[in-house]
């Protein structure tokens, strides 16, 4: 018997045989003639017939720009790793890796389009003028995101795993109504984040099939970065995940995920298709979370550090340098720059989270409802009284650490 | 005043919220051309059309996680949850985004969101359409609760509530869906407010949703045998409006608590340690509730048993004065 290791087909009425169920059947790998690719690891431009045009006008000066914003959040990415270690902040949720995947969804959203971020998405949050000083609060613990998410179109980050692919549908049967589908220059469309591990989530099937019932202009952006913490993506399907847009009646895209290119102009077309009334659309941005699933998370326990070392080597960041030096004649200079930038940025991002003042003590009882609750309000009343209390006798924790 | 049904003073307040505000949508199971399987929408989907009265793909997750999307679009969704034991696949929903949204967006945020729930037994219904969850909402910050027991309530609340910018959890008594009562010309009471709806001097009852007309039957058989009770409809099950349910213990130094839920971690169980706390030096005797059963809904042939009925209430009165 043969021992089939995957299980790609292009056919969409083939099943998996017996032989490929019984061998391990893995429904996750990347070879393939789907997967969207314009710029090779090695750093070289390639066309696609399908999704080339939607990058067409990248030249030097726009690669740079991209390149710019991906060395910016790396930085900020690793400032913020470190400021957990140096416990600044509870927790970190790394994105390295994935600055492709979320830098060419982000820069392909115009600003009336929505997004729904899960909680991984400081790069998408970095493409919608959000301040990364603005995330640090969700980690450190001082609030549960700051920015204005009507204002921004960025919805703040979702950390129950999947909730947004339903709360996205909804927004996007909303502009539907409104009429905001179609031709015209105001049209909109929503863009949803997710992960592998999501797929398996009811919510992300349930907004699935709402959003094929109302033709809802959705995006889902499924970054597929291969683990959901210790648990690899062959846990969670059989299938390619592009594949099972099939199944919804909506078309799905595999796209190199650590191609900055390939991820704007698939999510260019997507975005398109939803706009004029073709939504919805899966994408599936196929990459690598080359970090811990957070600070608290240990790969070594569950994974080989061999596949981290193939995962370098496609190395989003790397190959856009390459290829801005050897196609576009790009000199150190630029790269010195943004290094430099990106090291003043961090900086910044430090000095902002260490002098973070701590929410003052009413801080927990403000906006739980519109209309203010007798019982909440006398709970809150009680509790200042006890806590101006211990202020004007002294702690006997000692002083007070102090508040806004 | 006009008089109508408790379902035909739901559909009328579903229709003025409807003409007032375009922003109000109806979305459910059953809830468009069928008119809701209790028929509470019935000819919205006709006059309003299919955009703002959705019939649903069958998945009740999907409908509280896109009403919290349309209204952070700027909607103000009225979902329908087919029967109270169907709202959990939805909960997740309702727990971790809809009653959060406005608290993690400090406000920026709104969800005026309401989710109508048929709740209670007394329907001879088959597992699963009989339930009383309200306890399980009323527990969660960040959404209001609650429940009408007459078509006037009915009216004016589900007004009130799809006017206001909480998320509401709204309980209908499903087995009251059927009687006649007069509906007001305007608002006969706040939203968040309980209400006396009998006044009496010696054994304070306060009960909500379809449970109020068994408590006032109950009066009334009392009141044959000697004995004066006060009937308090809660209506507001989070926040409690508990003002008025102090003022009458004060008076009358006894209260029963009457709900068909399970009495364990329940909408009782927060009225009778309130009460507690508030009027301890008034209290003739301990705060006693007459309940449903801590057990699973039982089927159908035991329900005379399970729910409260005239008899048990009287019991815990008689309880309460015997003490």
């Amino acid at each position: 018997m043969s021992r089939p290791q995957s299980w790609v087909p292009t056919d969409p009425r083939s099943a998996p045989t017996r032989e490929h169920v019984l061998s391990g059947l893995k429904g996750t790998d990347e070879g393939g003639a789907e997967l969207v690719q314009l710029l090779t690891p090695e750093g070289q431009r390639v066309s696609d017939e399908r999704f080339g045009s939607y990058a067409d006008d990248v030249g030097a000066e726009e690669l740079q720009g991209f390149y710019r914003d991906m060395v910016l959040v790396r930085r900020i990415d690793r400032e913020g790793n470190a400021l957990q270690r140096q416990g600044q902040l509870g927790i970190w949720v790394p994105l390295l890796g994935q600055e492709a995947a979320q830098i060419g969804a982000g820069r392909a959203a115009t600003p009336r389009d929505m997004i729904f971020p899960s909680y991984r998405e400081h790069g998408v949050a970095w493409c919608r003028g959000i301040d990364p000083t603005d995330l640090l609060g969700i980690f450190r613990g001082t609030d549960h995101g700051s920015w204005d998410p009507i204002a921004a179109r960025f919805h703040l980050y979702t950390i129950v795993i999947g909730n947004q692919c339903l709360n996205a549908t909804g927004y996007a049967m909303g502009q539907r109504f409104e009429g905001k589908v179609g031709e015209g220059p105001d049209a909109e469309a929503t863009m949803c984040f997710f992960g592998d591990g999501a797929t398996s989530q009811g919510d992300v099937h349930e907004g699935f099939v709402w959003a094929a019932a109302y033709d809802a202009p959705v995006v889902f952006y499924c970054q597929n970065n291969q683990w959901a913490i210790s648990v690899p993506l062959e846990r969670q399907t059989r299938v390619p995940l592009f594949q099972r847009a099939r199944g919804y009646g909506f078309p799905g895209v595999r796209v190199d995920g650590n191609d900055v290119l390939a991820c704007l102009a698939v999510s260019r077309w997507a975005l398109e298709e939803c706009r004029t009334g073709n939504g919805p659309v899966l994408i599936e941005a196929f990459t690598y979370r080359m970090d811990a699933h957070t600070t608290s998370d240990d790969p070594s326990r569950y994974r080989l550090a061999d596949e981290l070392e193939l995962w370098k080597l496609k190395d989003p960041i790397e190959r856009v340098r390459v290829n801005l030096v050897r196609e576009h004649g790009v000199g150190q200079e630029f790269f010195d720059e943004v290094q430099a930038e990106s090291d003043e940025l961090a900086a910044r991002f430090r000095a902002f989270c260490v002098a973070m003042p701590d929410p003052a003590p009413d801080r927990m009882f403000s906006e739980v409802y519109a209309e203010p609750s007798p019982q909440l309000e006398a709970q809150k009343q009680a509790f200042l009284e006890y806590h101006a209390s211990f202020e004007a006798e002294g702690s006997l924790a000692g002083p007070s650490t102090g508040g806004v | 005043m006009t008089t109508m049904t408790l379902a035909k003073a739901l559909n009328s307040g579903l229709r003025a919220a409807m003409e007032r505000d375009p922003k109000v949508l109806v979305m459910g199971e059953d809830v468009g051309k069928l008119g809701g399987v209790f028929r509470v929408t019935d000819g919205l989907a006709k006059d309003f059309g299919e955009q703002r009265v959705l019939d649903t793909p069958l998945s009740e997750s999907g409908i509280i996680g896109t009403a919290v999307g349309l209204a952070i679009r700027g909607f103000r969704p009225v979902c329908e949850i087919q029967f109270d034991g169907f709202v959990f696949p939805g909960y997740d929903q309702i727990v971790s985004q809809l009653a959060k949204v406005r608290f993690r967006s400090q406000g920026k945020v709104p969800m005026p969101v309401v989710v109508r729930i048929p709740f209670g037994g007394g329907i001879g219904a088959v597992e699963h359409h009989s339930e009383s969850p309200e306890s399980l909402f009323a527990h969660v910050a960040g959404l209001k609760v609650v429940a009408c027991s007459n078509p006037d309530d009915a009216h004016w609340m589900i007004r009130q509530a799809i006017a206001s910018d909480d998320p509401v959890i709204f309980f209908e008594p499903k087995r009251r869906y059927w009687e006649k009562g007069e509906v007001s010309e305007s608002e006969p009471a706040p939203l968040f407010s309980s209400r006396v709806v009998r006044s009496g001097a010696d054994v304070t009852v306060a009960c909500y949703g379809p449970l109020v007309k068994t408590c006032l039957e109950a009066a009334a058989a009392a009141e044959a045998e000697g004995t004066d009770l006060e009937v308090i409809d809660l209506r507001s099950l989070s926040p409690l409006d508990l003002g008025p349910v102090f003022a009458s213990v004060r008076r009358t130094g006894r209260l029963v608590v009457v709900s068909e839920a399970p009495s364990e971690a329940s909408v009782t169980s927060e009225v009778a340690a309130r009460v507690q706390e508030e009027c301890f030096h008034s209290l003739e005797a301990p705060v006693l509730r007459v309940t449903g059963f801590d057990t699973p809904y039982p089927p159908s042939k035991c329900e005379d048993d399970y729910l409260p009925d005239l008899d048990r209430v009287l019991d815990g009165v008689d309880r309460a004065l015997g003490w």
